[in-house]
């Protein structure tokens, strides 16, 4: 088991945004986070990595408990987060964001290179001394991945890769997923375009007010309309 | 000319300091986000070390190396006032960072004068540049040729840090997005720990530097503050290189300013202040602040006119509030009436504050207008005191309309040092134009009329203005026009897309706000008979934001009852103690870390607490009623 | 359709930032009670015209008309007093306010009330206020703190502040961005009925192809700042350049909305 997050609760101030909340990912795989805006999709990604600060249960991350250390150290200890509405470093160029994001080589990780990296996205490899803030917003959410991946990640949680990005793009963000995928990297990702969660992921899980309602492959969400409806509006 | 060359150089010498200063300031800012007030004082701890090292130590390593030993162990404290103090406020609102570091700046003032003495202190010449260079027989000292030279140099080394490392990185990364540099594995708390133990370092190292040419006094931490803000408005807050440019422009300016209006040298500086905001309003080299970011799960309480409950609690304690002339004396009713001017006072920056979320940290300057203006009508033009009450505050409406028209252009930590330095211009015309405001001596002799003269008409008289004063303000809180100031300071962009002009609303709120801080004044030079620059001082404005802060920013009223508590205290505690400086600051960075709701907002949110409590059962059971 | 009035008309629309052409001589027409979308890739212009027909940005070119009057080099607040609504991609509410009073504050500056200092802005204006609020289904939530808003109902919030002022277009930039796919539907489904019942013209930015082609009545496609094609739901889902260029294969929206797929 590569995360293990069980009775997981957080909250902001006085409110409590996450209840009980349990998941796992395995080996390699894609699991998909779904849920409408403010379910708490981003919520439980920001208190897995500790950027939630009032949270309580348990996270165990290649069998070790993380849930009492600093962001920093969860993601020097291969758990890579790239959060939502892209936050590339804009003053700086590619080469740069990428500088902040890279960390030692680790064992049982996936080793990233920026030439590897430029073969997994050539756009960037087209634009490394060109300052984040001129890129279009597709080139942004491939420079956050990549970022991320310099820390030589295992597990990587992908928060809303696809929204705000053209039809054309979210597929190439398809095809980064399951390129990073084949290469070892086990992935979890929230969502709200079940489209695209069915091409890349697993299994999925469904959160709805800050409670995980549903777990389970595609096939057995398509087999519970009642559910999928209910939680998803589709 | 040659005399204006080596004027020119001198300007140049100067601005070696500034730069230093200004730059540690910058970049602690472009990381931490915090305007780190404080940094003059660890400039005057840098100069004072520096003097007791190099006495201590002979020879030119004793000197040298006592410059950077003091700027060294100056840079060690700044390291554990950030462990200690700045790790717990980096979420904190901007302002109350501002407030934390000038408690700081307050406690080491009194800290310095503690260890070294209130007198000035005349520190060693620089071995190896003692001499002078003959230049067309003008001299310029040596030393000056090399502080020139300096500010370069250590401009070239932060670039290549900030450019060539991946410390440098890491700091502009952090600049930028500091959570997701965290996210990215960094460990933000030794990356800003070090951008603070630089940025000390460089403040340090510009008070070490200058103890050759001008004599260390325990007043150097607000002079070169003050300066420092004005360089930084004006090359850009976070810019290194505008840090440079603005430090050689404002030293050329004081250089040259002395030349043409020898008195009031600083009135050519606030010019180009003025000309470079309206054209480049967040500096030469500076870049627009980005939104900031509304922090998630803030609950805020929409703000309700009062209860008919609430109504006649406020007037039944206004009601008691005017029978303490049945048993107090004199003395407790002047006491009391200055509480109630300093209600006025606060109440018009809690408007400005809350209301418009325009936090000045120069308030006191339209306070103190207020007060001259009562001054020069009574005094010089001889009229009565209706008249002067009257018109006297005019002078506040008119000094408030001319700086807010600049300062509301800006808003944030910008609107902050902005307004500072504005009424540090006035308090530099009060101080030095001896002949209209009699300087350090004040104008003495400004009396009530008969009708008003005694302590207890006084009282009531001020009792009476106080409370109509927060009465309006609260009509205008609740006004079409209090709602469109609250709705610029909720969102911008909103208010803009439904045809608000923002800086016409925010300025109207500002000479409001500044009319009637005036109005405090006009009754403040009444009651002390006299006027002396210190209405105008920065202690004084500090002491407004700190009875808003107490009250509670986020509430409607909290300034009257922020301004009763601290007025009392600050009485009682400077009849006690010699150390008022120490305890006040203590009280203020003690204040923001434990307590930054105020009084009315920490009740608000227990009484809110209680009641969420209630109605939240109550929707646990309807929801389960439903799912059932 | 020719004898509905054009709203908004654009000609020749150009900027460039540092010599990188943002928007090329860009131009069309709008007309009342139509829903005109424009899409196109990230970086493909989009925001840059809306900046400018909102007048957050001046052009380097071109004219814009809107109900007659030339507005380049008009500040947002004027425009907006010519009658343009506006709903930003995300949400912008006074958040210190209740739900009724947002609406309030927009009414207030509709009625040149803004330097009224005196009068009570609770009385102000409240039936008005009360009626845009059942207007886009959120009576109910009047008295409500904002701050406390689901997403998707400030949503609908921001959607009876932009219709305070009467407006006759209304400018939506990415409006259904973060929220669910029923969510999505419901507001332009509500945003459909007011502008025909109204007739305002309506031009949003959008990514949501299963949005776009479901209450879209025509399409502008931008890509590197020209206009690549423009026409109905239909002529641009099966127009090859735009599905190479932007469409991609039409794996990640709604099988319905594919070329071909019985439209």
């Amino acid at each position: 088991m590569k995360l293990q997050v069980a009775d997981l609760n957080s909250f902001y101030g006085p409110a409590h945004i996450l209840f009980d909340i349990a998941l796992e990912v395995g080996e390699g795989e894609v699991v998909a986070l779904l849920g409408r805006n403010g379910a708490g999709k981003s919520t439980t990604f920001r208190s897995i990595v500790g950027l939630v600060e009032n949270r309580s249960g348990r996270i165990v991350f290649e069998g070790k408990d993380v849930s009492r250390e600093p962001t920093h150290a969860i993601v020097r200890g291969g758990l890579g987060y790239v959060p939502e509405e892209r936050r590339i470093f804009t003053d700086l160029t590619v080469e740069e964001n990428l500088e902040v994001g890279r960390q030692p080589k680790r064992p049982n990780a996936p080793y990233w290179t920026r030439e590897k990296l430029f073969t997994l996205f050539p756009n960037l490899g087209e634009m490394r001394n060109r300052p984040g803030g001129r890129m279009s917003g597709g080139e942004q959410q491939m420079l956050t991945i990549a970022r991320t991946l310099m820390g030589n990640p295992s597990l990587v949680l992908l928060d809303e890769p696809s929204e705000g990005l053209s039809p054309k793009i979210v597929e190439q963000m398809v095809d980064a997923i399951l390129a990073m995928k084949k290469e070892g990297v086990s992935i979890v990702v929230s969502e709200q375009n079940l489209h695209f969660a069915r091409l890349i992921s697993d299994r999925v899980y469904i959160i709805e007010r800050g409670k995980i309602c549903f777990g389970g492959t595609i096939a057995e969400l398509d087999a519970r309309p009642d559910v999928r409806d209910a939680h998803l509006s589709l | 000319m040659a005399f204006y060359f080596v004027q020119f150089l001198t300007g140049l010498a100067s601005a070696a300091s500034l730069f230093l200063v200004a730059s540690g300031l910058s970049i602690i800012f472009g990381v931490t986000r915090i305007v780190n007030f404080a940094h003059g004082a660890f400039y005057m701890l840098g100069a004072y070390v520096a003097f007791t090292l190099t006495e201590r130590f002979s020879g030119a390593l004793g000197f040298w190396g006592g410059i950077v030993v003091a700027a060294l162990i100056v840079a060690a404290v700044g390291v554990l006032v950030e462990m200690v103090l700045l790790r717990r406020i980096y979420h904190a609102p901007e302002l109350f960072q501002l407030l934390a570091t000038f408690g700081l700046t307050l406690m080491v003032q009194d800290i310095v004068v503690l260890i070294w003495g209130p007198d000035d202190l005349l520190g060693r010449r620089a071995p190896g540049f003692r001499g002078a260079v003959d230049f067309f027989g003008q001299n310029i000292p040596s030393y000056d040729l090399f502080l020139i030279a300096l500010s370069p140099i250590v401009l070239g080394i932060l670039w290549l840090l900030f450019q060539r490392t991946r410390w440098g990185v890491l700091v502009r990364a952090a600049t930028q997005d500091r959570d997701m540099v965290a996210a990215l594995g960094v460990n933000q708390k030794w990356l800003f720990t070090s951008v603070f133990a630089l940025g000390v370092f460089l403040a340090a190292l510009g008070g070490a530097l200058q103890i050759p040419r001008d004599a260390v006094h325990h007043a150097l931490d607000l002079r070169i503050i003050v300066e420092v803000f004005v360089v930084v408005v004006i090359g850009g807050l976070g810019s290194i290189i505008g840090a440079f440019v603005a430090a050689v422009l404002v030293s050329e300016l004081n250089a040259f300013g002395i030349l043409i209006f020898p008195k009031i040298s600083i009135i050519l500086v606030f010019l180009v202040m003025a000309v470079v905001l309206i054209v480049r309003p967040w500096g030469l080299f500076g870049k627009p602040e980005a939104a900031a970011r509304r922090t998630p799960g803030l609950t805020v309480n929409p703000w309700r006119p009062l209860t008919s409950g609430e109504r006649l609690m406020s007037i039944g304690a206004l009601a008691l509030a005017a029978m303490l002339p049945l048993f107090a004396g004199n003395y407790a009713l002047t006491v009391g009436s200055e509480i109630a001017i300093f209600v006025i006072f606060a109440a018009s920056l809690h408007f400005l504050m809350s209301v418009g979320g325009l936090a000045s940290f120069g308030h006191a300057a339209y306070f103190g207008l207020g007060a001259y203006g009562v001054a020069f009508l009574a005094k010089a033009a001889g009229l009565p005191m209706i008249v002067s009450l009257l018109l006297g505050p005019l002078l506040g409406l008119l000094g408030a309309a001319v700086f807010g028209f600049f300062a509301v252009q800006l808003s944030g930590v910008y609107f902050a040092m902005l307004t500072l330095a504005f009424a540090q211009i006035i308090w530099s015309i009060a101080f030095q134009w001896v002949t209209v405001t009699g300087g350090d001596n004040g104008i003495l002799g400004v009396w009530p009329d008969n009708w008003a003269s005694s302590p207890a008409s006084f009282y009531w008289l001020s009792l009476g203005i106080a409370a109509l004063v927060a009465t309006v303000l609260r009509v205008i809180v609740f006004s079409p026009f209090g709602f469109a100031l609250r709705a610029t300071r909720d969102s911008p962009l909103r208010s803009e897309a439904i045809g608000i002009n923002g800086k016409r609303v925010r300025w109207t709120a500002f000479v409001i706000a500044g009319t009637t801080a005036g109005i405090g004044g006009a009754l403040f030079a009444y009651l002390k008979g006299s006027v002396f620059p210190d209405s105008v001082g920065i202690s004084l404005s500090v002491d407004a934001l700190v009875m808003v802060l107490l009250g509670g920013v986020e509430t409607v009223s909290g300034a009257v009852i922020g301004a009763i508590v601290f007025k009392a205290a600050n009485i009682w505690l400077v009849s006690q103690t010699d150390l008022s400086k120490l305890v006040l600051g203590g009280f203020i960075v003690l204040m923001v870390v434990a307590f930054p709701k105020g009084i009315v907002g920490t009740l608000e949110a227990l009484r809110n607490r209680r009641r969420s409590t209630d109605t939240k059962s109550a929707l646990a059971t309807s929801r389960v009623e439903v799912a059932e | 359709m020719s004898m509905v009035p054009t709203l908004l008309s654009v000609e020749n629309l150009s900027k460039s930032y540092g010599g990188v052409h943002a928007v090329r001589s860009v131009s069309f027409e709008l007309r009342a009670g139509e829903i005109l979308a424009l899409i196109g890739p990230n970086g493909a212009g989009k925001s840059t015209c809306f900046d400018m027909l909102n007048g957050q940005n001046m052009p380097d070119s071109g004219r814009i008309t809107l109900l007659g009057e030339d507005t380049v080099g008009r500040k947002p607040r004027a425009i907006w007093r010519l009658g343009v609504g506006r709903t930003f991609q995300i949400t912008a509410t006074f958040p210190t306010m209740t739900v009724r009073e947002n609406v309030q504050v927009a009414l207030v500056s509709y009625g040149r009330q803004l330097f009224n200092l005196w009068g009570s802005t609770a009385a102000y204006a409240r039936g008005e206020a009360g009626r845009l609020l059942e207007l886009v289904g959120m009576g109910a939530y009047a008295e409500r703190p904002c701050g406390e808003l689901a997403y998707g109902d400030l949503k609908r919030l921001e959607l009876a502040i932009a219709l305070a002022n009467q407006p006759r277009l209304l400018l939506m930039d990415e409006p259904t961005a973060g929220m669910a796919p029923r969510e999505r539907i419901e507001l332009m489904r509500l945003t459909a009925r007011i502008a025909r019942e109204q007739s305002i013209g309506v031009l949003f930015t959008e990514h949501d192809m299963d949005v776009v082609f479901e209450h879209a009545d025509r399409i502008l496609v931008l890509n590197r700042g020209s206009l690549i094609a423009e026409g109905s739901p239909e002529e641009v889902r099966g127009n090859p350049q735009v599905r190479a260029i932007y469409l991609g294969e039409g794996l990640v929206y709604d099988a319905r909305h594919r070329e071909g797929a019985g439209a």
